[in-house]
C-alpha cells in the first residue's frame, strides 16, 4: 500500500476518532485516466472540514478490506478491466462493504464492472460484481469529449461537467436510477449518464469527476461522514472558476 | 527536398516518385517561407498523395533506424544521428519530431544521398513504418500512458509491436527494464537488451503475458505466475555510467540533463554499435548535443535566463520535475489541451506536484485553471499568469525553469524565438 495524502489505514483495526476511511481499489489495474484525483479531492474536502481521513490503496494482489467507508474505482484499459472484475469477484471484500452500506463511487471501466455484466476484450459478456443492476457493452460510437449533465434534483448536486472517453454503452435495470440527464455528450448512450442505487454510484465522467464536481464529492462524503460543515469559500474559488470555464467550453463546443 | 538533386549513388527513384518529391519539396519550402514551421509535414503529405509508396521508395537502399516509445524519441533520434555522424557521412533524420509517415518521407527526401537514416516514429505507427522502410534497426524506449483520448491502449500497442517485430528481420534495441517493451520485443529474432532503467512503474504493475502481478526487486522484475521475466542484458545504465557488452564502463558525461537522457544515451550507444561506431567515438559526438528541438534550450528573456523543458504525460513530468534546478529557483508550468496534447487534462492528477512546495511557481497555458486546481490540492503555492513574460517580469532577473506540454511548448518557443 502506498502512502496517500492522509494517514495510513490498517484494515481491520478500529478507525481513529471520526475518521473517514477511503479505499482506492486496484489502482494497478484501474487508474489509467487520472481518476486518482477523486481520491485526492475527497481527502482534501474532508480535511478542510477538520474530518480526519485514513486512506488505503489496495492493489489487485491484496485483500479489499470490508470496513472502509468510501470505495473508489477508476477507469482502465480492456484487459486490466477483465482482470479487476475477476479478482474482485473472487475477493468478495467490495461486495461485503456494499452490503454494510459503504459508499462506492466507480468511474468508467470501474463503473462497468460494478454492474451485472460488462463486455470483455472481444465484446463477450462477462459477469461483473452485481452491485448495480446495469449491463454494459461495446457501443456503436465512441464518446470522447466534454460532457455536461444535470443530476437528479433529489440529490441536490449542481450540473456535472467532465470528460468522457469510452466506447461503452450501459443499460439500467428497473431499480436503478440514472445519475444524470445528458445535456451534451454521450454518457450511457440513452440520454442518461451514470447510475446509482443506494450508496453505489457509477459514472463515465473523468475530469476527474469529483475534482470538477465538488457537489458530487460532498454528496458521497456526506453519506460517509454525516452532515458536512461548509468549506471556506476561498478554498472553493478556483474550482468554481474551473467549472465555469469548463461548462462554457462544453456549451461552446456544442453550439 | 531538392528540385535538382546531384547524381545519387543510391538506386534512382522512379519518375512518379521523383515528381512527388519535387512537388512536395516545393510545398515544404513555400510553407517554410510563409513562416509555418519547418515545412516538413506538408511536403510529405503532398508527396504521399502523388505516390503512396513514396516512403518505401525513398527508404530503398538505405540503412534505416526507427526510434519509438512514449517518451524520449526526439532526443534519442538526435543522439543516434550524432553518433552515426562520426562515420563521416550524411545521416537523414526527422530532427524536429515530425514522426508520422509524412514526416519520415520529408526527412528522407531532404537527404537523397544519405545512406543512413535515423527516424523517430510515433509509437502507433511503428509497425506500418517498419514494413514500409524495412528498417535495419528498431529501438524501443518505453511505453506509458499518454494522450489517453487519442492513443490506443498501451497493452494493445505492445501487442501490435510484438506481432510486427516477430516477423521482421531487423535488429531490435529494447529497454529490458520496461516490462511492456520487453514483452513486445520478446519474439523478435535479433534483440539487444539494454538495462536503461524505468522510473514510471504505474503502467506495468501487471504481467503483459498473463496479467498477474509483476514482482520487482530494484530494476529486476519477474512475473509471480508465468515464466515472464526481465531478459539478460548486454548494456547497462549504472548511475552516470554505461557498461557495454565487453563489461567496460565509462562515464556518460552528457550535457543533456537528467536520468531519462542518460537512459536515452545508453540505448543510442547500443544502436550506434550496430553500425560499427564504438562507445568512445559515439559518446564524444553525443556530448556535443546541448538541446533537442528546443528542449533544454537556454533563452535569455527580459533579463532572465529561461531553460525550456518539455513534458507531455505523467512519466515525462516525473523526469522533468527531477531535473529542475533546486528551490528557490522559480518554475513556470504551462499546460494546454489541444488535440496534439490530449484534450483530457485528468492526467494532471497522476503527477505528484508536492515537490514544488517552497518555491515560486507560475501557472500559465490554456488549461491553467485545471493545473491551478491540481496544485491547490497538493498545497503548492502558485500564481496564475497570462504569459511567460508576465512570470519573468515578476522574477526580476535571475533564472527560471519552464515545463510545458506539447502545444504550450511550441507556443512558448514561438514567442521566445526558435533558437535551436
Amino acid at each position: 500500500m502506498r502512502q496517500g495524502p492522509g494517514g495510513g489505514y490498517r484494515p481491520g483495526e478500529p478507525a481513529g476518532p471520526s475518521a473517514v476511511r477511503l479505499v482506492w481499489v486496484y489502482p494497478d489495474l484501474l487508474s489509467t485516466y487520472g481518476d486518482r484525483g477523486n481520491l485526492l479531492v475527497l481527502a482534501r474536502r474532508a480535511r478542510l472540514r477538520g474530518i480526519p481521513v485514513e486512506i488505503a490503496e489496495i492493489n489487485s494482489d491484496q485483500r479489499v478490506p470490508a470496513d472502509g467507508d468510501v470505495y473508489l474505482l477508476g477507469g482502465g484499459e480492456d484487459l486490466p478491466q477483465v482482470l479487476a472484475a475477476r479478482r474482485l469477484r473472487a475477493d468478495g471484500g467490495l461486495a461485503a462493504a456494499a452490503g454494510r452500506g459503504a459508499v462506492i463511487f466507480a468511474v468508467c471501466a470501474g463503473y462497468q464492472i460494478v454492474g451485472a455484466e460488462f463486455g470483455g476484450a472481444d465484446g463477450e459478456p462477462l459477469p461483473g460484481l452485481g452491485l448495480l443492476d446495469i449491463r454494459s457493452g461495446r457501443g456503436e460510437r465512441r464518446g470522447v469529449g466534454e460532457i455536461t449533465a444535470d443530476v437528479d434534483p433529489a440529490l441536490g448536486v449542481p450540473r456535472l461537467t467532465g470528460f468522457e472517453n469510452h466506447q461503452g454503452t450501459t443499460r439500467r435495470g428497473p431499480g436503478v436510477q440514472p445519475l444524470a440527464t445528458v445535456l451534451a455528450g454521450v454518457g450511457n448512450g440513452d440520454g442518461t449518464e451514470g447510475a446509482r442505487a443506494g450508496r453505489v454510484v457509477g459514472t463515465y465522467l473523468h475530469g476527474p469527476a469529483l475534482v470538477r464536481n465538488p457537489g458530487l464529492a460532498d454528496l458521497l462524503l456526506g453519506w460517509a461522514a454525516g452532515p458536512l460543515p461548509p468549506i471556506d469559500p476561498r478554498q472553493e474559488e478556483l474550482v468554481l472558476d474551473l467549472r465555469r470555464e469548463r461548462l462554457a467550453a462544453a456549451a461552446g463546443a456544442n453550439a | 527536398m531538392s528540385t535538382s538533386s546531384p547524381p545519387s549513388r543510391r538506386p534512382g527513384l522512379p519518375l512518379r516518385a521523383r515528381l512527388a518529391t519535387t512537388v512536395g519539396g516545393a510545398a515544404g519550402r513555400a510553407s517554410r517561407l510563409a513562416g509555418r514551421g519547418d515545412g516538413s509535414v506538408i511536403g510529405g503529405v503532398i508527396g504521399l498523395r502523388l505516390e503512396p509508396d513514396l516512403l518505401s521508395l525513398l527508404a530503398r537502399g538505405r540503412s534505416v533506424v526507427l526510434v519509438t516509445g512514449t517518451n524520449g524519441k526526439t532526443t534519442t533520434t538526435r543522439l543516434i544521428a550524432a553518433a552515426l555522424g562520426a562515420l563521416g557521412q550524411q545521416v537523414a533524420s526527422n530532427a524536429f519530431g515530425a514522426n508520422m509517415e509524412a514526416g519520415l518521407v520529408a526527412a528522407l527526401a531532404k537527404a537523397p544521398d544519405a545512406t543512413m537514416a535515423v527516424l523517430e516514429v510515433d509509437e502507433k505507427y511503428m509497425p506500418a513504418m517498419l514494413g514500409a522502410t524495412t528498417a535495419r534497426v528498431v529501438t524501443l524506449l518505453n511505453l506509458s500512458r499518454d494522450q489517453m483520448d487519442r492513443a490506443a491502449e498501451i497493452w494493445l500497442l505492445a501487442r501490435r509491436w510484438r506481432a510486427a517485430l516477430a516477423s521482421a528481420d531487423c535488429r531490435v534495441i529494447a529497454n529490458a527494464d520496461d516490462p511492456l517493451v520487453a514483452w513486445a520485443a520478446e519474439e523478435a529474432r535479433h534483440v539487444t537488451w539494454v538495462a536503461a532503467g524505468q522510473r514510471w512503474h504505474d503502467d506495468s504493475w501487471c504481467c503483459p503475458n498473463c496479467g498477474s502481478h509483476l514482482l520487482r526487486d530494484g530494476e529486476d522484475w519477474h512475473c509471480g505466475e508465468c515464466p515472464n521475466r526481465r531478459p539478460q542484458v548486454s548494456w547497462v545504465l549504472a548511475g552516470d555510467e554505461v557498461i557495454d557488452p565487453t563489461g567496460g564502463s565509462r562515464p556518460l558525461d552528457l550535457i543533456l540533463p537528467g536520468r531519462a537522457n542518460r537512459s536515452n544515451a545508453v540505448i543510442a550507444l547500443a544502436a550506434a554499435e550496430v553500425f560499427g561506431v564504438g562507445v568512445a567515438q559515439a559518446l564524444s559526438a553525443m556530448r556535443q548535443v546541448r538541446s533537442v528541438a528546443g528542449r533544454y534550450t537556454q533563452v535569455r528573456r527580459r533579463g532572465c535566463d529561461l531553460r525550456l523543458l518539455l513534458a507531455k504525460n505523467p512519466a515525462g513530468w516525473l523526469e522533468a520535475l527531477d531535473i529542475l534546478a533546486p528551490a528557490p529557483l522559480p518554475v513556470i508550468l504551462a499546460v494546454n489541451a489541444q488535440v496534439p496534447d490530449g484534450r483530457d487534462t485528468s492526467w494532471l492528477w497522476d503527477v505528484d506536484y508536492r515537490r514544488l512546495r517552497g518555491r515560486p511557481v507560475f501557472v500559465t497555458g490554456e488549461r491553467q485553471l485545471d493545473l491551478a486546481v491540481r496544485l491547490e490540492a497538493d498545497e503548492v503555492a502558485f500564481r496564475m499568469v497570462g504569459s511567460v513574460d508576465e512570470a519573468v517580469d515578476c522574477a526580476h532577473g535571475g533564472s527560471m525553469d519552464v515545463i510545458a506540454n506539447y502545444t504550450a511548448f511550441q507556443q512558448i518557443r514561438a514567442v521566445l524565438g526558435r533558437t535551436a
